[in-house]
């Protein structure tokens, strides 16, 4: 027992410093899924309308490769919360894993660690609390789910089989960050491994789903996502697969604390190996430092980038093809369209990627303020580096880092999409543009991260938070029958409708403005503040 | 002489901490000037608005001759600077960072960055994340030594090294000190400024409260004297200046304003001086006079 000594005041703790965090976490999760589940309630009022809609989505690989297939077409609650199915239990699975890097990798890696574990504390200490942490949030995040999508009016079993499956799948991916917190030294990179791992099994999942003739679905279940897909809340709710994950978690802890067993405080299992003793020529500006800084995670987003263009432009070409009838169109038409169905597909996933590269950017400028906590701005500011050159060069990587982002994404869709529309010569320009015209609003929210670091630098992560508010908006702002003048807070949803809609050049331009005003805002004010 | 370094008056505070209350410090052009004082004295807050990284609520700060709040990055040529706490980036090597830092002061000497490689025994090629405390103090001082500055300004550096390393550390500062460069030192380590500062200024919470030469500062203070007389002593308890007196016999021990310390001498060679030990005081008691009343009134802070 005294691996484990020390093990309830880690939890408190955690619960302490994530005491913000947490909560609001639970409110975003729950808010989505009773959000969808009124949202469909109010649509789809009779049951044709409701089969229509499902028979549409199933026919379109490229919804069933994105959210998963539907099981039965004529259960509201399963079409209601289809799109949250797989796609909620991931962003699940990531709080999960984060939280429970948090508060072991993290935590040693900072020291933090050492200075409680000499104190009394068990080996085993962290990391179980770690998982208790995780563990209670996503399960309370299921429960409260359930609660919520009964009361919106669904049917109690399948709410419960909801919740309880994102809960599990939660539970499957703590297990992964427990795992993946041994490996590496540093807390980045065994984030980075969580988000491979997290990305494989959704890729795994959709070769699972897209299977037309039933011979590969074998490999959804090769993914923890594919699990809870396989729990088919509202289509059979089948408890018994909730195990699966659970079983998962179990072998999971036991290869962590094995690997713990094995390793010195501290250390990863794969040794770091040494570096050049001399810096590159080129290492001579802080924007060679910044670039350096974030070089590694700018490629790894690229890949992505260019993968998801890619794959969103292939199944782009399929849309049309799939959808038949009149209502079906006008479902689609409903979902986000404006001209033709393949445009409007692809102009709701170029606004996805927006989404996505704001994320890069919103995190490449919180860099400023962490290397400013960590000491590391110091001693570059007291160098003949000025204040605004220092500044410049990680907002420069925010801002060209989210342009070529969302370029890569536009080159890729608009590429496989010509390819498959066999019109490459009138693609590739058209998903550039309407790749192009994401990015105000996606530097928008970037530069209120930089005048949150000028202005107010200790409530600089409330750029995530806004970020959050902005997407809450813009996904239920006109179910909840918001006020328009707050639907037109959020940036985004002033960005033109590319390809095939109206473009107006006068948002584009308020939107850069606004942007560029705030950065010089964020300028103006870090030079006349202090350090530290 | 010109000086390197004037503040007059300065104050910084955080909402209601005065970190700086009426701070006045100079220091000359090539002199090692120690700099001292506990944890919380205000040390640090002095080093980083001379460094540009503050600004000072109100007082004068002159650095190298200009204004290091509107001018750093031009100063900044000129000095080297080692923080208390050196944080590196995880994952580039120390050998890149003193590249890197020595780049953006305008150049490293080649010779020097080698050589002090050597003798501080440092491995360049490990990464940030995987050096100790004292390792990564190591990679600034190497950076900041072999930069060719006038000014170096050293916060608390050595208080990650073993004493191995503090005394190649002297050193350094000694060939600095050769060189002609003026050093700013930050230090609680008392024997390391005695042996390495032309002048010391005793900071206490927020204010020069002493500055000047060792000899100076040890002439505001007591020598201890031991004395075995030939005859009893006569008198001595009626000489100013002269402290816990403790007589026994023809035994003598007592503490003696530096001022007086002919006086006493006198009376005591009356009596016929049969063997003398005299201590000049140690910084340690220079730098204890100044804080008992501070050690006294602790609990008084505390119910506040």
């Amino acid at each position: 027992m005294n691996d484990f000594v020390g093990t309830g005041t880690l939890v408190r703790l955690a619960l302490r410093r994530d005491r913000v965090l947490i909560p609001i976490w639970i409110v975003v999760f729950v808010i989505s899924a009773a959000g969808s589940a009124k949202a469909s309630i109010d649509l789809y009022s009779d049951k044709a309308a409701l089969v229509e809609a499902a028979r549409t989505s199933n026919a379109s690989p490229a919804l069933v490769s994105l959210y998963g297939r539907i099981f039965d077409e004529s259960s509201l609650g399963e079409v209601s919360l289809f799109k949250l199915t797989a796609f909620g239990a991931l962003l699940v699975g990531l709080l999960a894993a984060m939280l429970v890097v948090r508060h072991t990798r993290s935590e040693e890696e900072s020291g933090r660690l050492e200075l409680l574990s000499a104190g009394v504390l068990g080996r085993y200490a962290a990391l179980t609390a770690a998982l208790i942490v995780s563990a209670s949030t996503v399960i309370v995040i299921g429960l409260v789910t359930a609660l919520s999508l009964v009361g919106s009016g669904l049917d109690t079993k399948g709410s419960f089989a909801f919740g309880l499956m994102w809960a599990a799948t939660g539970l499957a991916f703590a297990g992964v960050g427990a795992v993946t917190a041994q490996v590496t030294e540093s807390a980045r990179a065994a984030n980075g491994l969580t988000a491979i791992v997290l990305g494989v099994a959704y890729v795994l999942r959709a070769i699972g789903d897209s299977s037309s003739d039933g011979s590969t679905q074998w490999v959804s279940w090769l993914s923890p996502i594919g699990w809870g897909q396989q729990v088919r809340p509202y289509a059979g709710d089948r408890f018994v697969v909730l195990l699966v994950p659970l079983v998962f978690l179990a072998v999971l802890i036991a290869a962590a604390t094995a690997l713990i067993r094995r390793r010195d405080l501290g250390a990863g299992l794969v040794r770091p190996r040494p570096g050049p003793p001399r810096a590159a020529k080129s290492l001579r500006s802080p924007l060679a430092l910044a670039w350096r800084l974030h070089r590694g995670s700018f490629i790894a987003w690229g890949f992505a980038f260019l993968l998801l263009g890619l794959l969103v432009g292939n199944i782009a070409s399929n849309v049309d093809g799939f959808v038949t009838s009149d209502s079906a169109k006008e479902m689609v038409q409903k979902l986000g369209g404006v001209e033709g169905i393949t445009d409007a597909f692809l102009a709701t996933e170029m606004g996805v990627m927006g989404l996505l590269a704001s994320a890069f950017g919103i995190q490449a400028a919180l860099r400023l303020r962490s290397e400013e906590s960590a000491l590391r701005a110091e001693p570059l500011l007291a160098t003949g580096v000025t204040r605004s050159r220092w500044l410049a060069s990680h907002v420069l990587i925010a801002l060209l880092g989210t342009g070529a982002l969302i370029l890569v994404a536009g080159l890729g869709s608009g590429i496989s999409s010509g390819a498959s529309l066999g019109n490459m010569g009138r693609q590739v320009p058209r998903m550039l543009a309407a790749s192009a015209v994401q990015l105000p609003a996606i530097w928008l929210v970037t530069a209120l991260v930089v005048v949150l670091f000028g202005f107010a630098p200790r409530l600089v992560t409330g750029g995530w938070v806004l970020y959050g508010v902005f997407l809450l908006i813009g996904q239920f702002g006109e179910i909840f029958n918001l006020p328009q003048w707050m639907i037109n807070l959020s940036p985004y949803g002033h960005t033109p409708r590319l390809p095939g809609g109206d473009f107006s050049v006068t948002p584009v331009i308020w939107l850069t403005a606004i942007a560029a005003a705030l950065t010089l805002a964020g300028f103006a004010t870090f030079r006349r503040r202090d350090i530290g | 002489m010109t000086s390197a370094i004037v503040v007059s008056g300065l104050h910084k505070s955080y909402g209601s901490t005065h970190a700086l209350d009426g701070l006045d410090l100079e220091v000359a052009t090539g002199e090692v000037h120690g700099f001292l004082g506990p944890n919380g004295a205000g040390k640090s807050t002095a080093i980083r608005v001379l460094l540009g990284l503050l600004r000072g609520d109100a007082g004068e700060v002159s650095l190298l001759g200009g204004d290091p709040w509107h001018d750093a990055a031009k100063l900044h040529r000129r000095l080297a600077y080692v923080p208390g706490d050196v944080n590196l980036w995880p994952n580039l090597t120390g050998g890149e960072v003193i590249d890197l830092l020595g780049r953006l002061r305008g150049g490293l000497d080649e010779k020097r960055r080698d050589d002090l490689l050597r003798r501080f025994d440092l491995d360049p090629t490990k990464k940030g994340r995987t050096y100790s405390k004292g390792n990564r103090q190591k990679v600034a001082l190497v950076a900041a030594l072999a930069s060719d500055v006038e000014l170096l300004i050293l916060d608390e550096p050595t208080s990650g090294l073993d004493p191995l390393m503090e005394e190649v550390f002297r050193q350094c500062i000694e060939d600095e000190s050769q060189r002609d460069r003026t050093v700013l030192l930050s230090s609680h380590i008392l024997s390391e400024v005695e042996a390495l500062c032309d002048r010391v200024s005793i900071i206490r919470r927020g204010k020069v409260v002493e500055t000047g030469t060792l000899s100076e500062l040890r002439h505001l203070t007591r020598t201890s004297i031991h004395a075995e007389l030939a005859g009893a002593p006569n008198g001595i308890a009626q000489l100013p200046g002269v402290h816990d007196l403790d007589v026994e016999g023809n035994r003598v021990r007592c503490e003696v304003d530096t001022a007086q310390l002919d006086a006493v001498m006198r009376q005591l060679s009356a009596s016929g001086i049969k063997s003398l030990v005299a201590q000049p005081p140690t910084l340690e008691e220079l730098f204890l006079r100044h804080y008992e009343d501070d050690v006294a009134a602790e609990p008084e802070v505390a119910v506040r």
